[in-house]
């Protein structure tokens, strides 16, 4: 066999208290396309920024080309043709295409812009990278963003891409896209590295997959050797519960009902076009739709964090008032917000003080001076219940993994024992594993009869936990229904706004 | 060989060949150790660097810093001026603190201060002849309600309408001091003071009690309370837990029902009642008296106080302390010719350091020799 374009041998990185790789290797050919399947936190990211420089191996040797190699920064690794597309893209927006593509090339003060617009577009036609040199990045969409972010590393010449869950931010069309254009550079002569913990993306794109687990290497397998369900042991190291039944939970009271909703997003323009649902006890309401369709913002208005425009929300049988999470909180209302650290959780303090957040007006800690010892032995047990992993009670919460925060941010919102709990992407970004637990831990909810309002974007998830699902587009539901009488293809036109059903399920 | 697929690369500095290089890495967590090891690290630099001013301007450093450190605390006067100084230090870097805490950036302690001084010496002007045991608490109650109000000023814009705090606190500085100026040059000047601008001296129930034999007044025990009060208010009660998330996260504070308007006006109160207390202990413990310039930039100094104290309680106390001695010092050695500005510079050049070497605190400075030929 050729010797392979990149390999990196007994990669060793140590964080303190934690070993991020141990022995990692990896090894990639030119015309490849090579997967890097793990959960999170199985030290992919971590591999890949000692690949690019960012980090420097506590061991472990890199070659290129069979010959060996010493990062000492990202630019080293740049100039040597190893490039990455970061989950967060990398561009300034008010800038045009072009300009972006060229900033950080070398070559003195004169900068030829018009020859490089023309170089762009070459180079975009070639790979199929469909993109206006012209365009500012602003208003590109975020596929188109990405196309910008490969196109910057066509043009310096890298031979190795590095791509990190590349398809999160994607539709469908714009993924099987990439894949095409993934295709097109491999057959060039590049490497191509993508991170995932998708594996219907890796049994799409990939010619060989590495699994990680736990810093290290578990496999280097071909994708026709393997199967979708080989590749998941492999990942999680058991077997996953692919399809668990619901357990029959009988429906109770209403909890929840929504009348002509309508609300403002941040630009001020109606995100919420007179929204009506209703949620029972026990029983599990899925939303479906494209993200940005008014679904946030239904969210924080239930939640009294946006003004709502009209309408009313009416919680078992108390209207809430406008705008009051403090009320919206008092009613049982529980709420996952999107976004974990920053809304659900405060990074810099430990998992005391999180915990704490709803639940510090309680008068059993005390009346005036709050017991600290009753709030760490409260927030212990929280924790060990549920199996929220941590270096401490105390340790700021920003250094947990996306699985554990979300484990704390459930641990709190569900031992407040609400009626009603609005989960938004609940399972956005984590692994197998903790979407799993986070799955498990919403339908104990539904058999404990809390009325749950879930907002996703993933259909089998939805399939997998709701009892009916509505379809949010541009601010309005398109239609809700059973999901046992729901299809795919239905939900998708709806989701995609060409299709209108009459509400009454 | 290093086998780098760029030989071409010679853009570094240090250009071909072998050098040492320097780079910086994050640390996961930020460093403890460097925590502590920064700011003393900081107060030698800033030292040095005084030192090269001083040696510039014809003096010798080592004698300078020496002398200052005797004047500090040399003798038993000089250790009690010290502390008189830090009081006024304390009571406002404990009044900033709060603020800091939940992102107000309120630089108005000066004002504050100024109000403090103006409302307690109103008490004691207009009110000459009440006893001490009434006189006192009524001199700290309008110190401390002037210095409030001086913060409810800005607060309140800033929690209605997101009025920038910085420019509104600082301006109210301004009108505070030009205030007490007005009025101890003009309607509140001492008939008998020489034409001096400041007022007649307070009676002596109007006074602090003091330490046998020295000037350091009650005032520094406001400010231990102080200390302590602030310290159980922000680790063990719910309006000091809603004003760690607040400052930590607001976001998530208005996610957990927390009303951050009112505690931004609840906070600048609290902020500017403990910088009016420290004005009126300088009136009531020191001057005994109203006078133009009663604060030498005590408010100001409270700012680099309660950054380089982290904003934490019982590190304002001995921080101020620190300053307390860095003024008097600088007082001692001025008979010997020294500039006055001398300490304002080393104060200075201590934050200068400080917020420099915070980058120690958050990244890896690594050594490595470059792979070359």
């Amino acid at each position: 066999m050729a010797v392979p374009l990149v390999e990196m041998r007994g990669i060793t990185k140590v964080f303190p208290g934690v070993v991020a790789n141990e022995g990692v290797n990896l090894a990639v050919h030119a015309g490849e396309i090579h997967a890097l399947l793990g959960e999170n936190g199985a030290g992919k990211s971590t591999l890949m920024s000692v690949l690019t420089g960012l980090y420097r191996p506590d061991g472990g040797e890199i070659y290129l080309d069979g010959r060996r190699v010493n990062f000492r920064s990202p630019r080293d690794a740049i100039e040597a043709g190893i490039g990455m597309v970061h989950q967060h893209f990398r561009l300034v927006a008010p800038f045009t295409v072009t300009e972006n593509v060229a900033l950080g090339l070398k070559g003195g003060l004169k900068l030829n812009i018009n020859r490089l617009a023309g170089e762009i577009a070459a180079l975009s036609k070639e790979y199929g990278l469909q993109v206006d040199p012209q365009a500012r990045i602003w208003q590109l969409s975020v596929g188109e963003q990405q196309r910008v972010e490969i196109i910057k590393l066509l043009y310096r010449k890298a031979r190795v891409l590095i791509l990190d869950e590349p398809t999160a931010v994607l539709t469908p069309q714009e993924a099987r896209d990439l894949y095409r254009t993934l295709k097109r550079m491999a057959a060039q002569g590049c490497a191509v590295i993508f991170i995932t913990h998708k594996l219907q993306e890796v049994m799409d794109a990939a010619d060989t997959i590495t699994i990680l687990r736990g810093g290290r290497t578990v496999a280097t397998v071909k994708k026709g050797d393997t199967s979708e369900k080989e590749l998941a042991r492999m990942m999680v190291g058991r077997e996953i519960a692919w399809q668990e039944d619901k357990p029959v939970v009988k429906k109770g009271e209403k909890v929840l009902e929504i009348k002509d909703l309508k609300a403002f997003n941040d630009k001020g323009l109606l995100a919420l076009r007179g929204i009506n649902l209703e949620v029972f006890a026990g029983e599990i309401l899925g939303i479906a739709g494209v993200a940005g369709n008014g679904q946030r913002e239904l969210a924080e208005v239930i939640a009294g964090l946006r003004p709502c425009q009209g309408g009313t929300i009416t919680v078992s049988g108390k209207k809430l008032g406008q705008c009051d999470p403090c009320r919206v909180i008092q009613a049982g209302v529980g709420y996952i917000p999107e976004d974990r650290l920053g809304t659900g959780l405060v990074p810099n303090l430990g998992a005391v003080d999180n915990l704490l957040l709803k639940e510090y007006r309680h008068p059993r800690w005390g009346r005036t001076l709050m017991s600290r010892k009753a709030a760490r032995q409260w927030a212990g047990e929280l924790v060990e219940h549920f199996k929220v992993k941590m270096a401490g009670l105390d340790a700021p919460v920003k250094m947990m993994s996306g699985g554990n925060l979300q484990r704390l941010l459930l641990a709190r919102e569900i031992s407040s024992r609400p009626r009603l709990l609005v989960a938004v992407y609940p399972a956005r970004g984590l692994d197998v594993g903790a979407t799993e637990t986070v799955h498990r831990l919403l339908l104990e909810q539904r058999a404990a009869g809390t009325a749950i309002l879930l907002i996703s974007e993933d259909l089998e998830e939805l399939f997998r936990l709701a009892d009916r699902i509505a379809v949010m587009y541009e601010g309005q539901i398109m239609g809700l229904m059973a999901t046992e009488k729901a299809s795919v293809e239905e939900l998708g036109l709806m989701m995609a706004g060409s299709k209108r059903m009459e509400v009454g399920a | 060989m290093p086998a780098t697929a760029a030989p071409q690369n010679t853009s570094r500095s240090s250009g071909p060949g072998s050098g040492p290089v320097l780079t910086w890495e994050k640390r996961l967590e930020p460093s403890r150790l460097m925590a502590v090891v920064v700011p003393v690290i900081s107060v030698i630099l800033a030292l040095a660097v005084g030192a090269i001013f001083l040696s510039a301007t014809g003096f010798q450093p080592l004698k300078v810093y020496q002398s200052m450190l005797n004047g500090a605390v040399g003798s038993k006067y000089g250790i009690s001026e010290t502390i008189v100084k830090a009081i006024p230090l304390m009571l406002a870097g404990l009044g900033v603190s709060v603020a800091f805490r939940m992102l107000l950036w309120n630089i108005g302690a000066e004002g504050q201060f100024y109000m403090g001084a103006f409302g307690a010496s109103w008490v004691a002007l207009t009110f000459p002849h009440l006893p001490a045991y009434i006189m006192l608490p009524a001199m700290f109650l309008a110190g401390g309600l002037m210095g409030a109000l001086w913060g409810l000023l800005p607060a309140l814009p800033r929690a209605k309408w997101g009025v920038n705090e910085v420019i509104t606190t600082l301006m109210l500085n301004y009108v505070a001091i030009l205030w007490v100026d007005y009025l101890v040059y003009g309607p509140w000047k001492d008939p008998r003071g020489f034409n001096f601008p400041l007022t007649a001296p307070f009676s002596d129930a109007a006074s602090l009690p003091t330490i046998a034999g020295t000037r350091v007044h009650v005032g520094l025990i406001f400010a231990l309370v102080a200390a302590v009060l602030l310290a159980i208010i922000l680790w063990r009660t719910r309006w000091g837990y809603e004003i760690r998330i607040i400052g930590e996260s607001a976001r998530a504070a208005r996610y957990a029902g927390m009303n951050i308007e009112r505690n931004i006006i609840l906070v600048m109160l609290l902020s500017g009642a403990l910088a009016g207390l420290a004005g009126m202990s300088e009136v009531a413990g020191i001057t005994h008296r109203l006078q133009h310039g009663i604060s030498p930039g005590y408010g100001y100094t409270a700012i680099i106080i309660a950054w380089l104290a982290k904003l934490h309680p019982a590190t304002i106390i001995l921080v101020s302390l620190l300053f307390g001695g860095l003024i008097v010092g600088g007082y001692s050695v001025q008979t010997s010719g020294v500039p006055a500005a001398t300490v304002s510079m080393l104060q200075g050049a201590i934050l200068f350091f400080v917020l420099g070497g915070e980058i120690l605190t958050r990244y890896r400075l690594h050594f490595g020799r470059k792979e070359g030929k």
